[in-house]
C-alpha cells in the first residue's frame, strides 16, 4: 500500500499516453487491480482510471458479429438478449464467473487481463520465488500445493493456470481483441509461459484494449459453456469447456465444431485435435468421449492436479453431447 | 449499548413475546440499518493503527530485526519487536491455572509457526502502518518444521490418559465378533471463518483500560488483560455489543490483543489493530486436524459387541489443544465392550482452538460413518442399524438420560424425508448423469451448564432493563432475554430493553458450548422474579401504595398492569404505581450460584471455566440429540457432490424461541455442508504454511450450495438441564452432518470417502 498518483483519463488517447509511462497501470472495474495491490503484487506508481471514458461500453450484436466495448460490465454482457441468443457460450461463461457483485463491477477488458490465482504468485511476502512476478526468481509452486495448477501449456518456469472463463469462449469462436493500432486473435493475445512467465499477454506499454469482436457463426449460435468446480458458485474452474456445434442437415453429422478449455491450461486453450477428430463424423457418445481425450495430448501433471487430466475430457464430452441432444 | 426498537420486532401476536414464542431478532433492525455499532467502529480521538509482521518461517529463531527504515517511514509512531515491546506478566489459563512463566511477550523470538507475530508497526493511519511493515526486515535461523500429522517427524504424540474411556474387554470382544469393520477417518484443519475479523481497539486512561473487541467471553478476557498488565480486574472494561461471528474463536484474549493493549499503553494513545484476512488463518487456531480409527464388532443381527476407537489430533509446539475424539463414540450406541484412547501430536501450527462442537463434531464423523459401514456389511438399513443399537442409558456414565428424544428424531426425520422409499443398493438411484444418494447420521452435544448472573431494573416509566456482560453473536441472546424478562414480569416485550456486551454489567461466563441460553434465561428468570417480588412487596406494604388497603397477600402483573388476582380494587400501570410510591427504579441482581458462594468463587465462576457443572452430574446424563437425513447428487463424470435435500429432527429440549433455534440449527447444518464438501486449510509441506488463507481460496459454501433445509423440533422440556427446560442449540446441528453426507455419497456412488472434505478428485 504505497502512495501512487491517480489520473482520470477522459479519452482513450489520454489513457494511451499516460499508460505508456513506466509504473503506470490502467484501472477499469478494479476487481483485479485493487486485489493485487492489496496482496503486494501490483505496485503501480500511477493509476489511470479509464472507467469514465465514454463510448467504450457499447454492446453491439448482430448475426454476423458481436462487438463488445472494453468497459462493458461482465453482468451487462451476460444479460444481453442478443448475446444470449447468438453467443450463448459467452453469456454462460460470464454468468458462471466470479460473483454477482464482482460481475457488476468488472469490465470485459479487465477480465481479459486478470492474473492467475496461483497462491504463490499472490503472496510475495512469504514466497519470494515466482517467475511470473520476479523473472528468474524461480517457481514456488512446483513441488508445492498444485491442485489448481495447469496440466497443459506449462513450462519449467511456470505452471500457473489461466483462471478466466470468458476468454475460453472467445478463443473457441475466433474472437479478436482490438488494441487500436492492432487487432489480434484472442488466442494469440494470451501467451504461454515458456521462459518468460512474466509476459501473459501480447500487449505493449500504453496499449488499451478497446473492444473484442466475435465473428458470428452457426457454431457460436449453438454453443455452451460448462464449468466444473468444487462449489456451485463463486469459484474458478477445476475444468471448463466452451463448445460450439454445427450439424449437417441429417442432424447428426458434425459440420463445424469449436472446443476450448479453461481451468487446465496456462492460457485459454483451443482443443483443435478434438475438433478435427469429430468434423465430418456422426455424433455418438463413444466417438465424442474418445475424441475428447485428444485434448489432453501432452498434458503434464504435478501431483495434486492430476485429476484435471481425467476431468477435462469429460467436461468437453458433456458439453458436446448436451449440444448434440438439443439438435 | 442497545439501539433496539422492539416495536419492529414484536409484530403479529402477543404470544410471540412469551418464552417459546417466535419473536424475530430484536437486534435485527439495528443490524440491517447499520445502527448497530461493532467493536471496530468506535470513533476515538487520537486513534492510532497497529499492523503486525508475521514470521515467514514455521520453525526457528528470530536472529535480528532491522526496524530503521520502518521507523522513519511516514506516520510511523513505533515499531515494536520482542526487544522493545513492554514486558507483560504471565496470565493464568482459562481454567484459572497459574501461568508457567511469570512474564509474557506476545511477539515471538522463537518461532513455532508460520505467520506468528514477530513485530508490529504503529502509525497514524492504517495505510502508513501497512506500508511500514514491508520495511521491517527480519532475519531467521530456520529449523525443520513438523508440518502436519502425516509428517515423518511427527511421531505418535502424547497419550492423553484423561481421554481414555474403557469398559469390558474391547479388543477380545472385537476379535471374537462374527462381523467386523475397521476404518480410518480423517478431518483436515478447518477454520471458524467468521465474517468479522479478529481485532480490537485499546485505550488506557491512567491505569484503566477499555477494550472494544468482539468477544465471546468478556469477563474471561478482561481477567487476562488485568493479569497481563497487573491492574485490578475492575480496571478493565471490555465492550463487545455485537459480534460478527465467533464460532468458538473469540473467547480468549490472544497475542495480537496483547500487542495492541501494550502499544496503547506505551504510546499513551488508543490503538486499533485488526487482523487482515490471511492473519485470521494464522493468529488463532481453527479446528485441529484429526485422525481416527474405528473398529466395530457385531453379531449377525447387527448388535454391537465391541467398539475400539483410537484418535489423534494435532496441537501446537507451544500449546496444548485436545479435541475430544471419543466423545460421541462412547455414548451414541449401546455396547458391552468399549475402548477409546487419544493422542495429540505437536506440529508447527498456531494452537488449535474451538470451532463449533469441538470434539463431538469429528468424533461423530468417525462413529457415524463406521456404523454406516457396518450396516452395509450386514445388509441392514442404516437407520434400522441405529435403532438396533439404541442406547437406552448413557453407556459410559451408566446413568439415565435426562431426556433423549433421538428415537423420536429418527422417526420424525425419516417420515418427513421419505426414508422408507430408499433403495438399499449403492448406485441404484439416479437422475440422468446425477447419482442420487440418501444418507443418515445422528448427532449429539452435551448440555454444558454453568451459573449466571443478571440485573433486572424496573424503571419509573414502567420499562424494564436487563443487563448482562454476556453477548449476542447472532444466536439471539438479546431476544430471548427480553422474552424471559417480559414473561416473568408480566410486561409487554416492547417495554424490555436488553443491554449486553459490557464487562461492567452483571457478570457472565463464556458463551461457548451452547450454554448461554440455558444459563442466562435462568439468571434473568431469577433476577426478574426478585424484581417482581420487590414490586409486589412494595405494592402491598408501602403506605403510599393504592394496593395497601386491599390487605391482599399477593398481586398480579399482566401486560404491564398491576392488579389483585381476583380483580377487586385498583388497577395501575407499573409507571402509575412507581409514581404513586415515588420510586424511580426497582433493581434486582439475581444469580444462580449457590447462596453461600464466596466472592472468590463467583469471580472464578465468571472468569474461568473451572466451575462448569458436569453434564453427568448427579443422577442424569444430559445431551441434545439430532438425526440428519441428507440427499446428495453426485455427477458421475465430474465427481462433484451437491446436497439437494436436508431434513433434520432435533431435540434441544424446550425451545425458548423456535424461530431463532431453527436458524441456529440451519446455520450448523450449512457449516456442516461446508465441512463435508469444501473446507480444508491446505498446507505447503515445504514451508509449513497455509496457502489458502483467504476467502477466495478457503472454500465456504455459497447460497447456491445450500438446498432447502427442513428442521423439526422433537424436544420436550428437560428439567434437569436448565431452569426453563432447554438444552443446547448452537452446536448440535453441525454434529452428524458430515457423516450423513459421506454416507449419502457412498449410497450414491458405492465409494467410501473417509477423508474430509469430499472433493471431486476423490470421486473420479
Ligand atoms: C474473488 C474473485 C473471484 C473471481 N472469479 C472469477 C471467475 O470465476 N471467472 C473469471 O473469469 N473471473 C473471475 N474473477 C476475475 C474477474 O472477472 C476480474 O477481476 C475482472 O474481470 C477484472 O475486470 P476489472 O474491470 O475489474 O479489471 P481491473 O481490476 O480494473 O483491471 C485488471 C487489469 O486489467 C488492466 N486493464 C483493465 N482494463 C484494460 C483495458 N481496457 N486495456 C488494457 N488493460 C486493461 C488493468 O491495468 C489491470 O492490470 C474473479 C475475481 C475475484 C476477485
Ligand atoms: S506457477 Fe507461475 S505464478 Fe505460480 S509461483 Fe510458479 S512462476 Fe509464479
Amino acid at each position: 500500500m504505497r502512495d501512487f498518483a491517480y489520473v482520470r483519463a477522459d479519452s482513450v488517447e489520454a489513457a494511451h499516453n499516460a499508460a505508456a509511462l513506466p509504473g503506470a497501470m490502467l484501472l477499469a472495474g478494479g476487481t483485479t487491480l485493487v486485489d493485487l495491490a492489496k496482496c503486494g503484487v501490483a505496485e503501480p506508481s500511477t493509476v489511470i482510471d479509464i472507467s469514465h471514458i465514454e463510448g467504450l461500453s457499447a454492446i453491439d450484436v448482430t448475426a454476423d458479429y458481436a462487438l463488445i466495448g472494453a468497459l462493458a460490465k461482465m453482468s451487462h454482457v451476460a444479460d444481453d438478449r442478443q448475446v444470449k441468443s447468438l453467443f450463448p457460450a459467452v453469456s454462460e461463461a460470464l454468468w458462471q464467473a466470479a460473483s454477482a457483485q464482482l460481475r457488476n463491477m468488472a469490465t470485459i477488458g479487465g477480465n481479459l487481463m486478470q492474473r492467475t490465482r496461483c497462491p504463490y504468485f499472490r503472496d510475495p511476502t512469504n514466497f519470494p520465488a515466482c517467475n511470473k512476478r520476479a523473472p528468474g526468481s524461480g517457481c514456488s509452486a512446483i513441488g508445492g500445493v498444485t491442485r489448481g495448477h495447469a496440466v497443459l501449456g506449462t513450462s519449467e518456469a511456470c505452471i500457473a493456470t489461466y483462471p478466466g472463463d470468458l476468454a475460453v469462449a472467445l478463443v473457441a469462436f475466433d474472437a479478436e481483441v482490438d488494441l487500436g493500432e492492432r487487432k489480434l486473435k484472442v488466442e494469440d493475445f494470451f501467451l504461454s509461459p515458456g521462459a518468460t512467465a512474466e509476459r501473459e499477454h501480447d500487449i505493449r506499454p500504453g496499449e488499451v484494449i478497446r473492444a473484442i469482436e466475435i465473428p458470428g457463426s452457426a457454431a457460436a449460435r449453438r454453443s455452451t459453456y460448462i464449468k466444473v468446480r468444487d462449489r456451485q458458485s463463486y469459484e474458478f474452474a477445476a475444468a471448463s469447456a466452451a463448445v460450439g456445434l454445427e450439424l449437417e442437415g441429417d442432424g447428426r453429422t458434425v459440420r463445424d465444431i469449436r472446443v476450448a478449455l479453461g481451468g487446465v491450461a496456462t492460457k485459454p486453450w483451443r482443443a483443435r485435435a478434438v475438433e478435427d477428430a469429430l468434423k465430418g463424423k456422426p455424433l455418438s457418445e463413444d466417438t465424442v468421449r474418445k475424441a475428447s481425450e485428444l485434448a489432453m495430448a501432452g498434458a503434464v501433471d504435478h501431483g495434486a492436479n492430476h485429476y484435471k487430466i481425467s476431468l477435462a475430457p469429460r467436461v468437453i464430452a458433456r458439453a458436446i453431447l448436451k449440444l448434440g441432444e438439443t439438435a | 449499548m442497545t439501539v433496539h426498537d422492539l416495536k419492529h420486532a414484536a409484530s403479529d401476536s402477543a404470544r410471540l413475546e412469551a418464552v417459546g414464542g417466535r419473536l424475530s431478532r430484536v437486534d435485527g433492525p439495528a443490524k440491517i440499518t447499520g445502527a448497530a455499532k461493532y467493536a471496530f467502529e468506535q470513533q476515538l480521538d487520537g486513534l492510532t493503527h497497529a499492523v503486525l509482521v508475521g514470521a515467514t518461517i514455521a520453525a526457528g529463531k528470530v536472529t535480528a530485526i532491522d526496524t530503521r527504515a520502518a521507523e522513519t517511514a511516514p506516520g510511523v509512531l513505533a515499531v515494536l519487536t520482542p526487544d522493545t515491546i513492554m514486558e507483560l506478566r504471565g496470565a493464568s489459563d482459562w481454567f484459572g491455572n497459574p501461568p508457567a512463566l511469570s512474564t509474557y511477550c506476545p511477539l515471538a523470538r522463537e518461532v513455532t509457526f508460520s505467520g506468528q507475530h514477530v513485530a508490529a508497526v504503529v502509525a497514524e493511519t492504517f495505510e502508513q502502518a501497512v506500508a511500514a511493515t514491508a520495511l521491517v526486515k527480519v532475519w531467521y535461523d530456520e529449523t525443520p518444521a513438523i508440518v502436519d500429522l502425516s509428517d515423518g517427524k511427527a511421531g505418535d504424540g502424547i497419550a492423553i490418559d484423561a481421554m481414555t474411556k474403557e469398559w469390558g474387554d474391547a479388543q477380545a470382544a472385537f476379535a471374537e465378533a462374527p462381523v467386523r469393520i475397521c476404518a480410518a477417518y480423517n478431518t483436515p484443519r478447518e477454520f471458524q471463518a467468521a465474517m468479522e475479523p479478529h481485532g480490537l481497539i485499546a485505550r488506557w486512561e491512567g491505569d484503566e483500560l477499555t477494550i472494544w473487541e468482539p468477544s465471546q467471553w468478556l469477563d474471561g478476557m478482561a481477567r487476562t488483560y488485568a493479569e497481563w498488565f497487573g491492574v485490578p480486574f475492575e480496571n478493565v472494561r471490555l465492550v463487545s455489543p455485537y459480534i460478527g461471528g465467533g464460532f468458538g474463536s473469540k473467547a480468549l484474549a490472544l497475542a495480537h490483543s496483547a500487542v495492541a493493549a501494550a502499544a496503547a499503553k506505551m504510546l499513551g494513545r488508543p490503538v486499533k489493530l485488526v487482523l487482515n484476512r490471511p492473519q485470521n488463518f494464522t493468529s488463532y487456531g481453527g479446528r485441529a486436524a484429526t485422525r481416527q480409527t474405528v473398529a466395530i464388532g457385531a453379531d449377525k443381527t447387527g448388535r454391537i459387541q465391541s467398539i475400539v476407537h483410537r484418535g489423534v489430533n494435532e496441537t501446537a509446539v507451544d500449546g496444548m489443544w485436545v479435541e475430544p475424539l471419543g466423545s460421541v463414540t462412547s455414548i451414541m450406541y449401546a455396547t458391552p465392550n468399549f475402548s477409546s484412547k487419544q493422542n495429540v501430536v505437536r506440529v508447527n501450527t498456531v494452537v488449535p482452538g474451538a470451532k463449533r462442537a469441538p470434539g463431538e463434531n469429528p468424533s461423530a464423523f468417525g462413529i457415524e460413518c463406521a456404523i454406516d459401514e457396518l450396516a452395509h456389511e450386514l445388509g441392514i438399513d442404516p437407520l434400522e442399524m441405529r435403532l438396533i443399537n439404541y442406547a437406552e442409558q448413557d453407556p459410559h456414565a451408566k446413568k439415565a438420560w435426562s431426556t433423549r428424544q433421538l428415537r423420536e428424531a429418527f422417526a420424525a426425520g425419516a417420515e418427513a424425508f421419505g426414508w422408507a422409499k430408499r433403495s438399499p443398493q449403492p448406485r441404484s438411484m439416479r437422475d440422468g448423469r446425477q447419482l442420487i444418494g440418501w444418507g443418515v447420521a445422528a448427532g449429539t452435544y452435551p448440555v454444558r451448564r454453568a451459573h449466571g448472573e443478571a440485573v433486572v431494573k424496573i424503571m419509573a416509566d414502567g420499562s424494564v432493563v436487563v443487563e448482562s456482560s454476556s453477548i449476542d453473536m447472532g444466536q439471539g441472546t438479546y431476544t430471548i432475554l427480553a422474552q424471559t424478562a417480559a414473561e416473568t414480569l408480566g410486561v409487554p416485550v416492547e417495554q424490555v430493553s436488553v443491554k449486553l456486551g459490557d464487562s461492567h454489567f452483571a457478570r457472565a461466563g463464556v458463551t461457548g458450548g451452547s450454554r448461554l441460553a440455558g444459563v442466562m434465561t435462568g439468571a434473568v428468570y431469577k433476577a426478574a422474579g426478585q424484581a417482581l417480588d420487590e414490586l409486589i412487596g412494595l405494592a402491598l406494604s408501602d403506605p403510599r401504595s393504592p394496593f395497601q388497603a386491599l390487605q391482599a397477600n399477593t398481586l398480579s402483573v399482566k401486560d404491564g398492569r398491576i392488579a389483585s388476582p381476583r380483580g377487586e380494587g385498583p388497577e395501575l400501570s407499573i409507571a402509575e404505581f412507581m409514581a404513586a410510591v415515588g420510586r424511580d427504579q426497582i433493581e434486582a441482581k439475581g444469580d444462580t450460584m449457590p447462596a453461600n458462594s464466596t466472592p472468590e468463587q463467583r469471580y472464578k465462576n465468571y472468569t474461568t471455566i473451572a466451575m462448569a457443572l458436569p453434564h453427568t452430574e448427579g443422577d442424569w446424563s444430559r445431551y441434545s440429540w439430532c438425526a440428519h437425513f441428507v440427499e446428495v447428487k453426485v455427477d458421475e463424470d465430474f465427481g462433484t457432490v451437491r446436497v439437494s435435500r436436508v431434513v433434520s429432527a432435533l431435540d434441544s429440549g424446550r425451545l425458548y424461541n423456535p424461530k431463532l433455534a431453527e436458524s441456529q440449527w440451519k446455520g450448523g447444518i450449512i457449516m456442516g455442508i461446508g465441512q463435508a464438501l469444501l473446507e480444508e486449510g491446505i498446507v505447503d509441506r515445504r514451508h509449513g504454511r497455509i496457502v489458502n488463507g483467504n476467502f477466495a481460496d478457503y472454500m465456504l459454501p455459497t447460497n447456491a450450495d445450500i438446498p432447502d433445509i427442513q428442521t423439526i423440533s422433537v424436544g420436550i422440556p428437560d428439567p434437569h438441564s436448565s431452569a426453563l427446560g432447554g438444552k443446547g442449540v448452537g452446536e448440535l446441528a453441525i454434529v452428524g452432518i458430515a457423516p450423513a453426507i459421506a454416507n449419502a455419497v457412498f449410497h450414491a456412488t458405492g465409494k467410501r470417502v473417509r477423508d474430509l472434505p469430499i472433493t471431486l478428485e476423490k470421486l473420479i
